[in-house]
C-alpha cells in the first residue's frame, strides 16, 4: 500500500514536473541551448502569482495565468537582450551567461521580497481518503492543471500553424527557413512560452508548499533530470522523463530520507547519460 | 586594518588558485564547469576529516583533497565529454548541488548544516592568530607561485597547444590523430586537481567548514576573475582572481551606506553586481585585462604550391 500511495504521489509530482521541463527541452530543441536561467523564471512565476492570489485576491487559475505571462515576459525580455547576443559567442558563453542571469533575476526577487518563506491563500481542506490511498485536492487540482497545459500545449504545436512553424524550426532551421518561416519570431515565441511554462510549474510546485527566492534553484536539477531522462529537446520526452523523475524521487523515500529527493535525479542523470545519452525518447546526444 | 588585508590576501590567492585550476578547464580546453565548488568542496572536506577524525599530518590532509578532487574531476569528465557541452554543463551543476546535499545531511561524515570545526592549521597555536595568518598568507602565494610556473609549463607544452586546439575546433584535433576525449579528461584532471588544492588550503586557513560555504555564487566569482583578468591565461587568471575579491569586498564597505537597506536587500545588490558584471563583460566580449597571446607560433609562409590559383 505505501508503495502505491507513493507512486501515485510520484505521478502527480511528475505531471506538475512536466511543465517547467517541456519548456527546457522546448528552448533546447529551438534555440539550442542548456537555458539555466529557468530556476529563476520559475521564482519569478511563483512570485508573480503570490502577488495576484494575496494582495489581488484572485483565485488559484488566475493567478496562475499571471505566473505564466509575467515570467514569460521576462523570459522573452532577457532573452531578447541578454542571451540572443551571448549565443554567437558559442554555447559555454551563453551557459555561463544564463547562469549569471538565473542569479541575477533571483536575487532581484530577493531582494523585494527578502528570504522569508510565503504561502499562497488557499482554502483549507480535508485530504481525500479513496481505498486507503490519500490524496490531497490542491495535488489533485495541480495534477488537473497541469495535464490540461500540456493538452493545451501539444494541441498548440500539432494543430496552430505558429506551432507546426516552430516544430520546423526545431527540426531543421535551415529548410524552416527557406520556407519562409522567421525563426527571430519563432525564438522569441519559445521563449516566452518556455519561459512562461516554467513560471507556472513554479508557482504549481510551490502551491502545496510554501514559496521563496531559491524555489526555483531547488527544483532546476529535478527539471533538468526530467528533460535528460526523457531526452533534451523532445517534449513527449520532457513528460516521460518527468513522471520517471516524479515517481523515482518518491519511490526513493523508501530507502533514503527525503532531504536526497534532488540527488535522485543527478544519479538519474548520471545513469542515462551513461547507458542511454539521448535518452528515452530523445534524437541524440553528442 | 592590517588583519583584515592579510586574511583578503589569503582569499585573493585562493581564488586565484581556482581561476588557474579553472583556467586549464575553460580556458584553454574550452570545456565548462558549473560545478567548481562541488571540487572545491570535496578538496576541503577530504583535508578537513583526514587531519581532524584520523590524524593525518597537514600536507597529507592537502595532498589527499587534491587527488580526491581530481579523481571526481575524472569521473565527471568520463561520463559526459564524448557528449554535447550542454551535458557536461548540467552534470557538473549536478555534482555541485549533490555533494552540498550529502554534506548537509550526512551528520557521520562531517556533522551535517553544523560543519567541521577545530581543523588543524600549521602551527596555528604556537604563532598566536596574527602571525597564523601572515604565514598562511606566504603559503598560500608559495602554492600560487609553483601551480602558476607549472601550469604555464604546461600552457607551452604540447599538451597545452592540444588542449588549445581542442578549444578552437576539435575535428581538427582528431584528425591529426589526438585522442580527445583523453585530452578533456587529463584536463579536467588537472584542473579539479587546482580546485581540490584550493579548497584544501581554505579549510586549514579558516579551521571551519560548512555545507552553506560552498554556495554556486562561488563559481560566479571565479569565472568573473577569469574573464576579468583574461580568459586562457594563467598570468591574467592571478590578477582577475585579485580585482575581483578587491571588488567583492569594496561593495561590502559601500553598500551599508546605502540609505535603508536591508542587510538581505545589501547581499542582493552585492550579487545583482556581480551577476551583472559577469554579463556586462560576456556580451562585449572583453579579452580581460590582459589577454591570452595568440600567433607564439607564427603561421608558416604561403609556399608556392599552397597559394591560391589565380582565375
Amino acid at each position: 500500500m505505501e508503495v502505491l500511495q507513493l507512486i501515485l504521489n510520484g505521478l502527480m509530482a511528475g505531471t506538475v514536473l512536466a511543465v517547467p521541463a517541456i519548456g527546457l527541452t522546448a528552448i533546447f530543441a529551438v534555440l539550442r541551448f542548456t537555458n539555466f536561467a529557468l530556476a529563476s523564471h520559475m521564482t519569478i512565476g511563483a512570485f508573480a502569482g503570490f502577488i495576484a492570489n494575496t494582495t489581488f485576491g484572485l483565485p488559484i487559475v488566475p493567478a496562475l495565468a499571471a505566473a505564466f505571462v509575467v515570467a514569460g515576459i521576462i523570459g522573452w525580455m532577457s532573452d531578447e537582450f541578454v542571451l540572443r547576443p551571448l549565443r554567437a559567442s558559442g554555447f559555454v558563453t551563453t551557459a555561463i551567461g544564463s547562469i549569471a542571469l538565473t542569479i541575477a533575476l533571483e536575487n532581484f526577487v530577493r531582494f523585494g521580497f527578502g528570504n522569508q518563506m510565503r504561502g499562497y491563500d488557499l482554502p483549507l481542506r480535508r485530504d481525500w481518503v479513496i481505498s486507503g490511498l490519500r490524496v490531497s485536492p490542491q495535488q489533485f487540482e495541480n495534477l488537473l492543471i497541469a495535464i490540461v497545459v500540456v493538452a493545451m500545449l501539444f494541441a498548440f504545436l500539432s494543430m496552430t500553424r505558429t506551432g507546426k512553424a516552430m516544430r520546423a524550426v526545431a527540426d531543421n532551421p535551415m529548410l524552416a527557413s527557406i520556407k519562409g518561416i522567421n525563426s527571430d519570431m519563432v525564438a522569441r515565441l519559445v521563449s516566452f512560452i518556455a519561459m512562461g511554462l516554467a513560471g507556472l510549474g513554479g508557482m504549481l510546485s510551490g502551491l502545496d508548499t510554501t514559496i521563496d527566492p531559491l524555489v526555483g534553484f531547488r527544483t532546476i536539477l529535478s527539471v533538468f533530470a526530467a528533460a535528460v531522462v526523457g531526452g533534451l529537446g523532445s517534449i513527449p520526452g520532457a513528460v516521460v522523463g518527468a513522471l520517471v523523475i516524479g515517481v523515482g524521487e518518491e519511490l526513493s523515500l523508501l530507502v533514503l530520507t527525503p532531504a536526497y529527493r534532488t540527488a535522485v535525479g543527478f544519479i538519474a542523470i548520471l545513469l542515462v547519460l551513461t547507458f542511454r545519452p539521448r535518452g528515452i525518447l530523445g534524437q541524440r546526444a553528442y | 586594518m592590517e588583519h583584515y588585508l592579510v586574511a583578503m590576501g589569503v582569499t585573493a590567492g585562493i581564488y586565484a588558485l581556482m581561476a588557474l585550476g579553472m583556467n586549464v578547464i575553460w580556458g584553454m580546453a574550452g570545456l565548462i564547469n558549473l560545478g567548481l565548488v562541488g571540487f572545491f568542496a570535496v578538496g576541503a572536506y577530504t583535508s578537513g576529516i583526514l587531519t581532524l577524525k584520523f590524524g593525518w599530518p597537514i600536507l597529507a590532509g592537502i595532498a589527499a583533497g587534491t587527488l580526491v578532487a581530481s579523481l571526481f574531476g575524472v569521473f565527471v569528465a568520463l561520463i559526459t565529454v564524448r557528449l554535447r557541452g550542454d551535458y557536461l554543463a548540467i552534470v557538473t551543476l549536478g555534482f555541485a548541488e549533490t555533494m552540498r546535499i550529502i554534506m548537509s545531511n550526512e551528520l557521520w561524515i562531517a556533522n551535517g548544516t553544523d560543519g567541521l570545526s577545530g581543523i588543524p592549521g600549521p602551527f596555528r597555536q604556537a604563532l598566536g592568530p596574527h602571525a597564523f595568518n601572515l604565514q598562511f598568507l606566504a603559503i598560500v602565494i608559495v602554492a600560487v607561485a609553483i601551480l602558476f610556473v607549472l601550469l604555464q609549463r604546461l600552457t607551452r607544452s604540447p599538451f597545452g597547444r592540444v588542449l588549445r586546439g581542442i578549444r578552437e575546433d576539435e575535428q581538427v584535433v582528431q584528425v591529426a590523430g589526438k585522442n580527445v576525449v583523453m585530452f578533456k579528461v587529463k584536463a579536467f584532471a588537472v584542473g579539479t586537481a587546482a580546485l581540490g588544492l584550493s579548497g584544501a588550503l581554505y579549510g586549514h586557513f579558516t579551521s571551519y567548514i560548512a555545507p552553506d560555504l560552498f554556495a554556486p555564487l562561488l563559481t560566479l566569482y571565479i569565472k568573473l576573475s577569469l574573464l576579468s583578468g583574461g580568459l586562457g591565461n594563467n598570468v591574467g587568471a592571478v590578477v582577475g582572481a585579485v580585482l575581483v575579491v578587491f571588488f567583492l569586498e569594496s561593495t561590502r564597505f559601500v553598500i551599508p551606506y546605502v540609505p535603508e537597506l536591508s542587510a538581505v536587500q545589501g547581499a542582493a545588490l552585492r550579487e545583482i553586481l556581480i551577476a551583472v558584471a559577469l554579463l556586462l563583460i560576456l556580451r562585449i566580449r572583453a579579452r580581460g585585462l590582459i589577454p591570452e597571446k595568440v600567433g607564439d607560433f607564427p603561421l608558416p609562409e604561403p609556399t608556392r604550391a599552397s597559394q591560391p590559383l589565380k582565375p
